[in-house]
């Protein structure tokens, strides 16, 4: 196990370092300038502009700068922003709490929504409810989240005026008060991702019973007197699972992408919402510490779930 | 495929003039038929593409008449779907809109189905490209696709404008950027189609009259593997509507003066406070396209399923 575990590992780390070569390369081919801020700023003289760009190493050639990009990452350093002049880092720091607060009370919502919904509507398929439940899932996974965002506060912020329009991250949480405000600007984030996300996962989980529903295993249990509950939870129920958790495991960096929309249309100041304006600014390190961040989550959530199938599925085997 | 059991000879031969053979695809469309919901969307989504293309020429309300007297209405009788900030009526411009929203899924869903299907036939029929092609799938797996796409569209936009025009450039450039990041899971299906087909009966039999690789897979084994292949089409218009519409809507597709959908909705951001109508409508439009391309998808896959064909 230890050494699947480790081969898997090994196998990841080629596939970051050619990830970070294509974004690398990306933003280097760019055509325009990435220092455009401050060669259009006719208040900077030419040989300031220069010993700016020498003390930023982007005088060097192109691969100098990725072996000096690569080498700062596996310290932990993803270098400067062109826009606040501090640590890249810091500012990803800075933003990440706001963005994990929303997408992790979100995705296990959506965890615990869809797990009972998709069980029941696989367990009394045809009934009015599995009609309801995979109808309302399909409505769910086709409607855009930025069309859903707008809705919401229309409706709730708009009209019945319950929440606020825009996230305000300045409240901080220290007393009753300052947690209810908090609560409120998150809902309509939250269910926001959490509609998409539990559509999605519902339509999993009930297809992954209906597969395993028909097998001559709970035929066996059901001939040897087995009440019908615990033929559901504890044989049905266990083997769709282990499909579903690594479908939860590959779904995170998916929702993490999500929330670049959802951030945008709330104003919450996480990282999608860094992002999105470090792309407007040209802000290269940002966009591309952001950028690598995003697919280093593909790449570790992608190990994860490889690793739970092996470890939940005795009849994986780690050869 | 399956073999016809005829009935031995005892049948009159004009049995067989007056019923005809059925068809796979026969078959299918009668399966597709059933569907209800497959159904409704076909009519839904077939609607949409008809009033985009010919609504612009029945609805000759200008999509850029600029009226500030008339800005921010609501829905009337005079303009259904209200007017914009301008006073610009939101019908007219959401009917031009489709045409490109429409054009983008379908253009991307060509281009991720054909790289797809060209690299998925390349490493499920000669082994020897199979590993290397299938690191490259995986590699493009790991890519995150919204913020390299809006990466890409940010860097690349001005200068593709400057040589192709400006909804040329933007449309070649989208539409290019979603198919080349989407093909993966097409590329999976074909490759795993190839692998058990090559070792059919009838390529063998093929290759033994000497029929040549590129026919071997082109006429033989890559008309075999379509289905799967067209529920994946289906959703993929679908799924890269969304994506059009959510770059849009980041303020990173097409410029603004082309009003696609999720333009609409970007533009309408500002004033959701007071004019949610400039929101709703674009919405609906994105959500009725999307839900009725997935409920097709969802017909087609029961449809070409042969284990529910009866």
């Amino acid at each position: 196990m230890g050494r699947y575990i480790l081969r898997r590992l090994l196998i990841s780390i080629p596939t970051l370092f050619v990830i970070s070569a294509v974004l690398f390369t990306i933003l280097a081919l760019a055509p325009g300038d990435p220092m455009a801020q401050f060669a259009l700023n006719p208040e900077v003289p030419p040989e300031v502009r220069e010993r700016v760009k020498a003390s930023l190493g982007l005088d060097q050639p192109l691969h100098i700068r990725y072996a000096k990009w690569i080498g700062g990452i596996v310290t932990g350093d993803f270098g400067f922003s062109f826009a606040t002049r501090g640590p890249v880092t810091d500012l990803i720091v800075q933003r990440l709490p706001n963005t994990l607060l929303v997408l992790g009370v979100a995705y296990t919502i959506s965890v615990l929504i869809a797990i009972p919904i998709g069980i029941i509507s696989a367990v009394k398929r045809y009934s009015l409810f599995d009609y309801g439940a995979t109808t309302l899932a399909f409505v769910g996974i086709s409607v855009p989240t930025f069309f859903t965002g707008l809705l919401l506060i229309i409706v709730f912020a708009v009209k019945l005026k319950w929440f606020p329009f825009l996230y305000d991250s300045r409240v901080v949480v220290s007393d009753l008060n300052t947690l209810g405000q908090q609560i409120r600007q998150s809902i309509m984030p939250i269910t926001v991702l959490t509609l998409f996300n539990a559509a999605q996962l519902t339509r999993y989980v009930r297809a992954e019973m209906l597969e395993n529903l028909p097998q001559d295993y709970v035929r066996t249990a059901r001939a040897k007197g087995l009440h019908e509950r615990p033929v559901i939870a504890r044989h049905v129920l266990r083997n769709s699972l282990i499909p579903v958790v690594t479908l939860i495991a590959l779904g995170v960096p998916t929702i993490f992408t999500g929330a670049i929309i959802t951030e945008q249309i709330f104003a919450i100041p996480g990282i999608g919402h860094l992002l999105v304006k470090s792309i407007f600014n040209t802000d290269t390190p940002v966009v591309l510490a952001i950028t690598f961040l995003f697919a280093a989550l593909v790449v570790f959530f992608n190990l994860v779930a490889d690793v739970l199938y092996a470890v939940l599925d005795p009849r994986i085997r780690y050869s | 495929m399956a073999t016809v059991t005829r009935p031995v000879a005892t049948a009159p031969e004009n049995v067989w003039a007056t019923r005809p053979p059925r068809s796979l695809w026969g078959d299918a469309w009668r399966q597709f038929r059933r569907h209800r919901m497959a159904m409704a969307g076909l009519v839904v989504f077939l609607t949409l593409i008809v009033a985009s293309l010919i609504g612009p020429y029945v609805y000759t309300v200008d999509p850029n008449t600029v009226d500030i007297l008339s800005a921010f209405q609501g829905p009337s009788a005079a303009h259904p779907f209200g007017t914009d900030d301008v006073g610009r009526d939101v019908l007219a411009r959401a009917l031009l809109g489709g045409r490109i929203s429409i054009a983008v899924g379908i253009a991307a869903m060509l281009v991720s189905i054909l790289v797809g299907a060209f690299i998925g036939a390349m490493s499920g029929y000669f082994g020897k490209a199979d590993g290397p092609l299938m690191r490259l799938t995986d590699m493009f797996l790991a890519l995150p696709p919204l913020p390299l796409l809006m990466l890409i569209i940010f860097l690349f936009r001005d200068p593709l404008r400057a040589a192709l025009g400006p909804v040329a450039g933007i449309f070649i450039l989208v539409v290019g950027v979603i198919g080349f990041l989407t093909w993966m899971p097409v590329a999976r299906l074909v490759r795993a189609a190839f692998l058990t087909l090559k070792q059919r009966d009838f390529v063998t039999a093929a290759r033994s009259v000497g029929v040549n690789d590129s026919r071997l897979i082109f006429a033989h084994i890559l008309p075999n593997a379509l289905s799967p292949v067209l529920v994946a089409a289906t959703l993929g218009v679908g799924a890269a509507i969304i994506t059009e519409s959510a770059l849009s809507f980041l303020g990173l597709g097409f410029p603004p003066d082309e009003p696609t959908w999720g333009r609409l909705l970007f533009d309408a951001q500002s004033y959701i406070d007071f004019s949610p109508h400039l929101a709703i409508f674009p919405g609906l439009l994105i959500f009725l396209a999307v839900i009725s391309i997935n409920y097709i998808g969802d017909g087609l896959r029961d449809a070409l399923d042969p284990r529910k064909t009866g």
